[in-house]
């Protein structure tokens, strides 16, 4: 058994490095002149609140769920993958193309499978070429996968602005719409869309395939130690290829669910820092598929309060981008911290006050 | 005017001796460095021989104020000195040059130069700082361009930057820690050639720690050995054959110690390997076409210094890196170390430094242990990984192997190196059906008795039919396992010979490369 001191520091770090955010953007807010406790208050509210305000936070914990796992998976293998952006993007262009060719000529429930497909397949394809990338040809996955998001945005407009564009759409360029029928509907009794089940149920496939099975113990020997995945025989160019495909996959069904469900048709709302956010999930769960539903729920709550903040403080929509900022900063220092502090070492030393003479813990995370 | 003629001053001045007094330095329980004395006299190349593991890096540590050394003195010019720091080594005028590069790549020259300096001003004066690196370059034994930066230069112009870097801070004795390793060998002999000018000059004094006879023979005065952190012999190099100094090196001619061995009867070639060649990391030749055959029931040896590519063949042959050309057969059929082929001519494989090469060390021992046969029943089913299997077989194989942990879920890397061993040998050697076993230096580093339970262990295997092919740089340890024994000297098989007859003087100068 894990022991429950390292269980407890797993759960302790993470929150306690929001907390610390949190008191960063505080002050930031008192640097713009707001009373910090009034924003936090509007935070919550809008975020948490009650009911109808929490549906906002759930569709948009869906896309980040989803798109923290293109982080997420590829992190068990050792590579740092921040293409989530745009895999999203790709995913949710190729998911409205076949939905468009479909439309008409299937049941709904056939165009949605095939749009969720082939945006898998496309978002995929995507993260699955910064992988090979990096093991064939030994380009950094990190800078390769986010050059990448710049080729999705830059594709994305030229689509829409081009050969997709739908003539109707003129303040916000888009490709034709979806027709009412083939959209993702909504879960019964809310306005949260069936992307949120889709989202808990990747991440806890996601858990079950690397915890659980052959395939994940194999990206995990080959993440922990390239050399020892050798000797046992492991193909690791194979296990990267394939687990980045995984992880692309599942932001592109990101963008699926978004184009399907949110927008009804490929534009640039489909760019909103989804990717981005998921990344930030991604980490502040350690990587963990499991951690990343809690941790997307929380984000989604940001998010949401983006509009409240613009309206109640007349603070710039942008100004949750910045917590985000702030609170994904502290999440990576935090990272750092694992294994720092004495009370949380597995085993208690037997003889205890002699070797402590070290500096006081730092704040940041207390 | 004062300021520029202390320093030449200095300049002319001879080295002072250096001596070492009864040297002893202890790692827990282990003595690395046991009761050495040495000296080095003003203006003289000295050489310091050993095997891997002999205590040349350990006493040269002590000397420089790397580690404290638990007892014995240090005299500089005849006065003992305490040599807490390497900062305090350049106060008395020696100054050590690495194995590796110790300059900053985007750095030029002179940057690097001035860096080195432990007294640089917060504010740097460049044109005065050109102006004595210009006087400095103009007396130095070899130029190196100042303006370019360190990514630009040749391997052997870093290396003699490293040295010029330790005349510049006016060191007066030069440790070399194997400095020509990186080196080919033309540019080896001249930055050796060039330092030795110095000597025979008087301007320097140097201590090498070298591998290579023939660098030895060639540019040293006198040579210290050493051999298992004891003091093996000291002589003046002309006076010794490289003979007697790989005699002072290995130690007497040795009886090959007899195992309790079976004979075997059938001998079915098992691995086949067929003009092998593969590369070093940096795309240099390592392995140059090499061919043996391992039996089933036999334990062929491979000896030699290390770096003469016995690691990058046992890399080949684990899966661990791709050969340039040549051809592997196990049981007759191309291998490529995929993990089917492994599995289906049961290959395994002992690699050194087992927590670098052979686990994952925040993975548990469970996991690490199941690291050959987790995807196949019955700790597997289908896709599915049967944890609680993979559980009970490693507390299985913790208690037959005595692996010290505190639990099965415990990560590898919490336990010590010789537990790591033990549990990499029991997943490598527990399985009922082993037809070919590669080890390299499996008991490097181990204490004792963990080193008789590995050997023990081997030949256990080998009595039952298994093809070993192991690679040691311990000679007796290969003497004492293996039936026949090759010894690999510049990626090429010098010397091969049936154990029992083999000639152990033919081995040393073998390995040497004569």
């Amino acid at each position: 058994m894990k022991s429950w001191r390292r269980t407890l520091e797993a759960f302790c770090l993470p929150f306690g490095a929001i907390l610390f955010g949190l008191i960063l953007f505080g002050i930031f807010c008192a640097a713009v002149g707001q009373n910090p406790l009034a924003v936090y208050g509007s935070i919550w509210k809008a975020g948490f609140g009650n009911w109808r305000t929490f549906q906002n936070t759930l569709i948009r914990a869906a896309p980040l769920m989803l798109t923290s796992l293109c982080t997420a998976l590829p992190a068990r293998l050792g590579l740092v993958i921040i293409g989530n952006e745009g895999a999203l993007i790709i995913g949710g262009l190729a998911a409205v193309s076949i939905g468009l060719v479909l439309a008409g000529s299937a049941p709904p429930l056939i165009v949605q499978v095939g749009m969720a497909i082939m945006g898998m397949i496309a978002g995929g394809l995507w993260i699955a070429s910064a992988g090979a990338l990096r093991h064939y040809r030994g380009v950094n996955e990190t800078i390769s996968s986010l050059l990448l998001n710049y080729i999705a945005i830059a594709l994305l407009n030229h689509l829409v602005g081009g050969p997709m564009r739908d003539p109707n759409s003129l303040n916000k360029p888009s490709t034709y719409p979806l027709p009412e029928a083939d959209m993702l509907s909504n879960i019964p009794g809310t306005r949260v869309h069936w992307g949120l089940l889709l989202g808990v149920i990747a991440c806890v496939i996601a858990y079950f395939l690397i915890q659980r099975t052959t395939f994940g113990f194999a990206a995990r020997t080959a993440g922990g130690n390239i050399r020892a995945a050798r000797i046992a025989g492991l193909s690791v160019g194979k296990l990267t290829v394939i687990v980045c495909f995984l992880g692309g996959a599942c932001a592109g069904l990101a963008g699926m669910v978004e184009v399907a469900a949110v927008q009804g048709a490929a534009n640039e709302s489909l760019n909103v820092g989804y990717g981005y956010g998921g990344i930030l999930v991604a980490f502040a769960a350690r990587h963990n598929p499991l951690a990343a539903i809690v941790m997307s729920l929380l984000v989604g709550g940001i998010l949401a309060s983006g509009g409240v903040l613009q309206r109640s403080f007349g603070l710039p929509d942008a100004t949750v981008l910045v917590f985000e900022g702030l609170i994904f900063l502290v999440v990576l220092y935090s990272d750092s911290l694992y294994g720092k502090f004495p009370f949380f070492k597995e085993k208690p030393v037997m003889s205890p006050p002699p070797p402590a003479p070290s500096a006081p813990t730092p704040t940041a995370t207390t | 005017m004062t300021t520029v003629i202390a320093p030449t001053s200095i300049e002319i001045e001879q080295p002072p001796e250096l001596e070492v007094i009864n040297m002893t330095k202890r790692f827990g329980s282990l003595v690395a460095l046991d009761n050495v004395s040495m000296l080095i006299k003003p203006g003289t190349f000295h050489a310091l021989l050993g095997e891997n593991g002999a205590g040349k890096s350990t006493l040269v540590k002590c000397i420089m104020g790397f580690y404290r050394a638990d007892q014995g003195d240090v005299l500089i010019g005849k006065h003992s000195r305490q040599i807490e720091s390497p900062r305090d080594a350049q106060k008395y005028g020696i100054g050590m040059v690495y194995q590796h590069f110790t300059s900053v790549p985007a750095m030029t020259v002179a940057e690097n130069l001035v860096l080195s300096r432990l007294n640089s001003p917060g504010l740097i004066n460049w044109n005065e700082e050109y102006a004595k690196l210009n006087a400095f370059m103009a007396n130095a034994p070899f130029q190196v361009p100042l303006d370019v930066p360190i990514s630009q230069l040749a391997a052997g112009q870093k290396q003699k930057l490293e040295i010029l870097k330790q005349l510049y801070l006016k060191s007066k004795i030069l440790i070399l820690d194997e400095p020509t390793s990186v080196l080919t060998p033309d540019e080896a002999d001249e930055v050796l050639g060039l330092i030795r000018e110095q000597v025979t000059a008087e301007r320097l004094s140097v201590l090498i720690i070298s591998h290579k006879f023939r660098e030895v023979t060639t540019f040293a005065d006198e040579v210290t050995v050493l051999r298992k952190g004891k003091f093996a012999g000291h002589g003046t190099v002309k006076d010794l054959t490289i003979a007697d100094m790989a005699e002072m090196m290995m130690g007497e001619r040795r009886e090959p110690q007899k195992v309790a061995k079976v004979q075997q009867s059938d001998r079915l070639s098992i691995l086949q390997v067929t003009d092998l060649h593969a590369n070093k990391d940096n795309g240099l030749a390592a392995v140059k076409g090499v061919s043996l055959t391992v039996h089933g029931g036999e334990i062929v040896g491979i000896a030699g210094i290390s770096g003469n590519g016995q690691k990058e063949l046992v890399e080949v042959l684990a899966g661990q890196r791709s050969p340039i050309s040549g051809q592997v057969l196990v049981n007759g059929e191309p291998y490529t170390a995929t993990r089917v082929e492994m599995f289906k001519h049961k290959v395994f494989a002992l690699p050194e430094e087992p927590l670098r090469n052979a686990c994952v060390p925040h993975m548990s021992v469970a996991e690490n242990m199941a690291l050959r046969t987790f995807d196949r029943p019955p700790q597997a089913k289908g896709f599915l990984l049967i944890l609680k299997t993979i559980r009970q077989m490693a507390q299985d194989l913790i208690q037959q192997f005595k692996v010290k942990t505190p639990s099965a879920e415990t990560p590898i890397g919490n336990l010590s190196g010789g537990n790591v061993q033990r549990a990499v040998l029991a997943r490598e050697l527990s399985s009922d059906q082993i037809n070919l076993l590669i080890a390299a230096n499996p008991c490097f580093g181990l204490d004792f008795g963990a080193v008789e339970f590995i050997h023990g262990q081997i030949v256990e295997a080998r009595n039952q039919g298994v093809a070993v092919l192991l690679v040691s740089e311990d000679l007796d340890e290969l003497l004492a396992l293996s039936d026949r024994i090759i010894v690999i000297s510049g990626g090429q098989f010098a010397y091969e010979s049936q154990t029992e007859t083999a000639d152990f003087s033919a081995i040393s100068h073998s390995m040497a490369g004569h």
